[in-house]
């Protein structure tokens, strides 16, 4: 694959991985549900971890650690050798395990179409039209200040 | 000096089950859920989450719980917690400028790109206590107008571009990021030590020293450049993946604080700046921390230092509200070696004082 090729990949997997992120562990499992999962087995069982989050001086300028968050991760290889990833925040290992799974799916070139149309597609039209309701919200609360002008004497 | 104690293993036991007794309170009255608390005491979550540092919503609440609403306790209960699990490592630096804004306000410029966004704020609200929420008020649903699709960049970097402000420092690549959970604070510590120090101390310190700037203890004159809350995405750089993966997104508030002018004979005078950079919904820490990393500042930016929220060593020595717990609460275990031995030196002290008193009166009876 070329280089054009692979990043088109990691982008695809990527915006994959975003959706699923932001998904609850119950709305993923309930669209897996509607594929036939293909064999596979744990490369890496589920675990739990932390993760350092960091920011940045002023919003833009050198890192520093702001504090800890909680992370599960798992690995998973299909039968046919494709090897997922999932990482995600939260202790939930089932997520990160359903995560890895899609992962390796959407890099399959039999089953990327179909985890697309049945799982990452709904999830995210959910993720979105979630984000809509909460712009719409936040919009309503937008303010404009009028300055008065002081009086002289 | 503590010595340890034998015994008592009972009595402990059965206070610990009375502990658990009074947590639970009236057991007519329905227990809360950890979902209860995450949603409807979330701004206490959220300083737990902050000064526990570590985000995770529902420990936190879990913390709550079981400090029964001791915010300090459960601080503690969730540091204890994160030593449990292994760090996989740190995150890519999260973009507060590419926040999706739930709150958004500066007191700088009336007009700015994105607009002045109230959010859900207690700002303009009345302080009168409300009756209807003593019992089964159910609140109407948010008002919804079009979102604008513009950006909100953040007010520094407008300000910035007109080179009216510094500019934050830059990133060395050769310098590795401080963490103070790995070593030992030392000092002076730079920016980034300071500002993990501050974004885990204690809210009340904080406000406390942050306030002092204010009155004149150290020099201080701010305005609140921007405050902004809402939700950021989190990468990771995960080696066996070989790309930074997205983790889902963390709610943070941050606060530019833009303070009075600095120049020199090489450079014009420009706005300097204060940060701070929280967990959750916390602006009061935010603003408290800004006003605090700006007075830190004062040992770089060639300020005299003469007030306590100036003095790094002080404020950093102090922050933290579970190590001044632990020294300020050990006082209250069996320390009787050590006060028996204070108790036989003080009566030594008294006879020798009785004597030497007694003495003189002997003498002049003699005499």
């Amino acid at each position: 694959m070329g280089l054009t090729g692979r990043n088109s990949r990691e982008a695809q997997r990527k915006a994959a991985m975003a959706v699923l992120a932001h998904s609850e562990a119950g709305d993923i499992a309930g669209h897996l549900a509607a594929i036939a999962v293909p064999a596979h087995e744990n490369l890496r069982e589920p675990e739990n971890g932390l993760v350092m989050v960091r920011g940045r001086v002023g919003g833009d300028g050198a890192p520093f650690n702001l504090g800890e968050a909680t992370v599960s991760r798992a690995a998973v290889r299909l039968a046919t050798g494709e090897i997922g990833f999932g990482y995600v925040l939260g202790r939930d290992r089932q997520k990160a395990q359903m995560i890895a799974l899609c992962d390796a799916m959407v890099q399959s070139t039999e089953l990327s179409g179909e985890v697309e149309t049945k799982v990452i597609g709904p999830l995210r039209a959910a993720m979105i039209a979630d984000r809509n309701r909460k712009a719409a919200e936040t919009a309503a609360t937008r303010v404009d200040f009028y300055t008065m002008v002081r009086g002289e004497g | 000096m503590y010595v340890a104690v034998k015994g008592g293993e009972r009595a402990i036991e059965n206070a610990h089950r009375l502990l658990a007794h009074e947590r639970r309170g009236d057991r007519d009255v329905p227990e809360l859920s950890l979902a209860q608390i995450a949603e409807q005491l979330s701004l206490g979550v959220d300083r737990v989450m902050t000064e526990g540092s570590l985000y995770d919503r529902e420990l936190a609440a879990l913390a709550i719980k079981q400090a029964r609403g001791d915010l300090i306790e459960a601080i503690f209960l969730v540091r204890a917690f994160r030593a449990t699990l292994p760090r996989f490592g740190a995150t890519e630096p999260v973009n507060t400028g590419e926040m999706q804004v739930r709150r958004r306000i500066s007191s700088t410029f009336k007009d700015i790109p994105g607009g002045q966004i109230l959010g859900p704020t207690f700002d303009y609200t009345h302080r009168l206590l409300d009756p209807q929420l003593a019992d089964g008020f159910v609140p109407e649903q948010p008002a919804t107008s079009e979102a604008a699709q513009a950006a909100t960049p953040r007010v520094t970097d407008i300000l910035g571009r007109d080179g009216l402000i510094e500019s934050s420092p830059a990133a060395d690549a050769d310098t590795p990021v401080g963490d103070l959970t790995r070593e030992p604070l030392s000092f002076p510590a730079d920016r980034d030590l300071r500002l993990q120090n501050l974004a885990r101390a204690d809210e009340g310190f904080l406000l406390a020293l942050g306030y002092s700037s204010q009155r004149g203890y150290g020099r201080n004159h701010p305005f609140a450049g921007e405050i902004r809350f809402g939700e950021v995405e989190v990468e990771f750089f995960a080696e066996d993946v070989s790309f930074a993966v997205p983790l889902g997104s963390i709610a943070l508030t941050e606060c530019q604080m833009v303070n009075q002018f600095k120049g020199s004979a090489t450079e014009a005078p420009c706005f300097t700046r204060g940060y701070g950079l929280a967990f959750g919904q916390s602006e009061r820490k935010t603003m408290s921390m800004a006003l605090v990393d700006r007075s830190l500042r004062a040992r770089e930016l060639g300020e005299e230092v003469i007030a306590p929220a100036q003095d790094e060593e002080f404020v950093m020595s102090h922050s933290d509200n579970v190590q001044a717990t632990g020294f300020v609460e050990h006082l209250k275990l069996p320390h009787y070696v050590d006060f028996q031995s204070e108790l036989g030196l003080l009566r030594k002290l008294r006879k020798e004082f009785a004597e030497a008193n007694e003495a003189p009166d002997m003498q002049e009876a003699a005499e």
